[in-house]
């Protein structure tokens, strides 16, 4: 039995944030996250997912509890390039070509220049920007930046990716092929995936499970099992897509009622 | 107008139709403006103490060319050295600013103080602490006036970091030498090269107006002030041109080091 890919628990984070007082950002979170499997996290803003997803890439470090990645603890697997990782904007680095963007994290691990460039052209191929090698980011569009964005995170074959609100900034179209590509990125090299998103089709469309969370303090309030298997455009608008859609919706809303009721209490 | 045109370019800017109109356009004004003037002074018959005429200034350009080109070339020398020593001093101690607190506190006031300080003044000071035959007291003041911009720039260049490329390179466990080198360093470089621009026309007026306290007789502003004094004003006006054509010069000169350095800045966006 191997170990599983992320085991988070009871994780709670608490942010100090001087004459305001402490922000509870998460509290009591338990999480396993299988070998392969692909996990969204989904809640309202300042439900506390993307402190989550930093805590498992070791950006962040929990006030109580355990974060464990691929049986190590979080910091280990970070210094072992364990994971890789894609944010809201592609921070792509603009005095690079698209090709030594891609190589960033390959040539700071010490990988021989001839075969950086070998695995650049091999990402390159797989986001379908080839041709694009030699390019400044300037000149790419948002949707692919934010490919090569993706081609980075995988560069050092990490069996996990940790993305956060990855497509958030792309409009509907490159979104969804966006999606439809991550998915046969994921299946042609088998990486777990968690990935934090406001977006209900984009989770279920892409996840095995949805994780859907709660605000003051962060918690996860349910877990959806999605798994649509194989994907196409056809998915879109397949019965199960929509059902999977409502439960997840309704999952949220219970926590939306609940935070409007607390709101008015205040008030 | 010109030079903060070219100063900020956009990508539109950059498509060839675009490049022809924001060369023609000053030219056009140019033309036109000398043209009103020589106009001007002939109809209304101004006296030449008053306002020489444009063909009168450019009579004495050509009668002095050699004259002009000799002090150019010692203002310029003088405007070189002060900018390259000022610029060096400025990136190191932003350097150094920008890494420690301590010296930040230090330095920053300091130096805000030095640019509120009216250095040009200092000029007959400078010319009494030194020999009145050395050139170090008009370098000096060059060093000093280029000094703040250059200083302020690189200090925000270095801290000025996308919280992104923080994170991305923390996921990679990048030593500290390591981040500096891949993002701050370069990250720093639009911001040098904007002090360094506004530096270098800095330092062709500094070298010129500190030569007007007297030291050496030698330069584009010592010919100015002589010229000046025996009533010889299109002379005068001649070497203020040349002034103007050396301050531009290491303007674009300055413009051209920022392309060739940054090309990623150059190419624009298609």
């Amino acid at each position: 039995m191997t170990a599983p890919a992320v085991e988070i628990t009871g994780v709670s984070k608490v942010f100090t944030t001087g004459q305001a007082g402490d922000v509870r950002a998460l509290d009591g979170i338990d999480l396993v996250v299988r070998a392969g499997e692909f996990v969204s996290l989904i809640g309202p803003s300042g439900c506390g997912k993307s402190t989550l997803l930093r805590l498992v890439a070791d950006l962040v470090e929990p006030t109580a509890g355990e974060v464990r990645v691929n049986g190590k603890t979080a910091h280990a697997a970070r210094v072992d390039q364990d994971y890789g990782i894609a944010f809201q904007s592609a921070g792509l680095l603009e005095w690079r070509t698209v090709a030594r963007n891609v190589e960033l994290p390959l040539e700071l691990h010490g990988m021989p220049k001839r075969e950086r460039a070998d695995r650049s052209r091999e990402l390159l191929a797989l986001v379908g920007l080839e041709e694009f090698a030699g390019h400044r980011p300037s000149q790419l569009s948002g949707g692919m930046q934010q490919r090569v964005a993706i081609a980075r995170a995988l560069a050092a074959k990490p069996a996990l990716l940790l993305m956060d609100e990855p497509f958030g900034a792309l409009d509907e179209m490159t979104r969804e092929r966006m999606q439809a590509e991550l998915v046969r990125i994921c299946a042609e090299t088998s990486t777990t995936v968690i990935f934090v998103t406001h977006s209900i089709p984009e989770a279920v469309y892409l996840s095995d499970r949805v994780v859907v969370m709660s605000a003051r303090p962060g918690r996860i309030s349910h877990v959806v099992d999605v798994a649509l298997g194989d994907r196409d455009d056809d998915t879109r608008e397949a019965t199960a897509f929509f059902t999977k859609i409502t439960e997840v919706r309704e999952a949220l809303r219970g926590e939306q009622v609940d935070g409007t009721l607390r709101a008015v209490e205040v008030r | 107008m010109t030079a903060v045109a070219a100063a900020a370019p956009s990508p539109a800017a950059r498509r060839p139709r675009r490049e022809v109109s924001r060369l023609v356009a000053p030219l056009v004004v140019g033309v036109a403006f000398v043209l009103l003037w020589q106009a001007f002074v002939e109809l209304r018959d101004i006296k030449p103490y008053v306002l020489p005429k444009p063909t009168a200034i450019w009579e004495q350009l050509r009668l002095n060319w050699s004259g002009i080109v000799d002090s150019a070339k010692v203002s310029g020398a003088n405007a070189l050295v002060g900018l390259l020593a000022g610029s060096i001093l400025a990136i190191a101690t932003g350097i150094l600013s920008a890494r420690s607190r301590i010296a930040d506190e230090l330095l920053t006031p300091l130096a805000a103080a030095a640019n509120a300080m009216p250095i040009i003044a200092l000029a007959p000071v400078f010319n009494t602490m030194f020999s009145s035959t050395s050139v170090v007291p008009r370098r000096l003041v060059v060093t000093v006036v280029v000094f703040f911009p250059v200083f302020v720039n690189t200090v925000r260049g270095l801290r000025t970091v996308d919280p992104v490329h923080r994170e991305l390179l923390d996921s990679y466990a990048a030593t500290p030498w390591q981040f500096t080198r891949t993002v701050r360093l370069p990250g720093a470089l639009p911001f040098v090269f904007t002090g360094l621009r506004l530096a270098s026309s800095l330092a062709v007026i500094a070298a010129v107006v500190s030569e007007y306290f007297g030291g050496l007789q030698t330069g584009l502003g010592t010919r100015i002030t002589s010229a000046a004094a025996n009533t010889a004003y299109p002379r005068a006006w001649a070497y203020v041109i040349a002034s103007c054509a050396l301050g531009l010069a290491f303007y674009v000169t300055a413009l051209l080091l920022e392309r060739v350095a940054m090309p990623w800045r150059a190419h624009g966006s298609h």
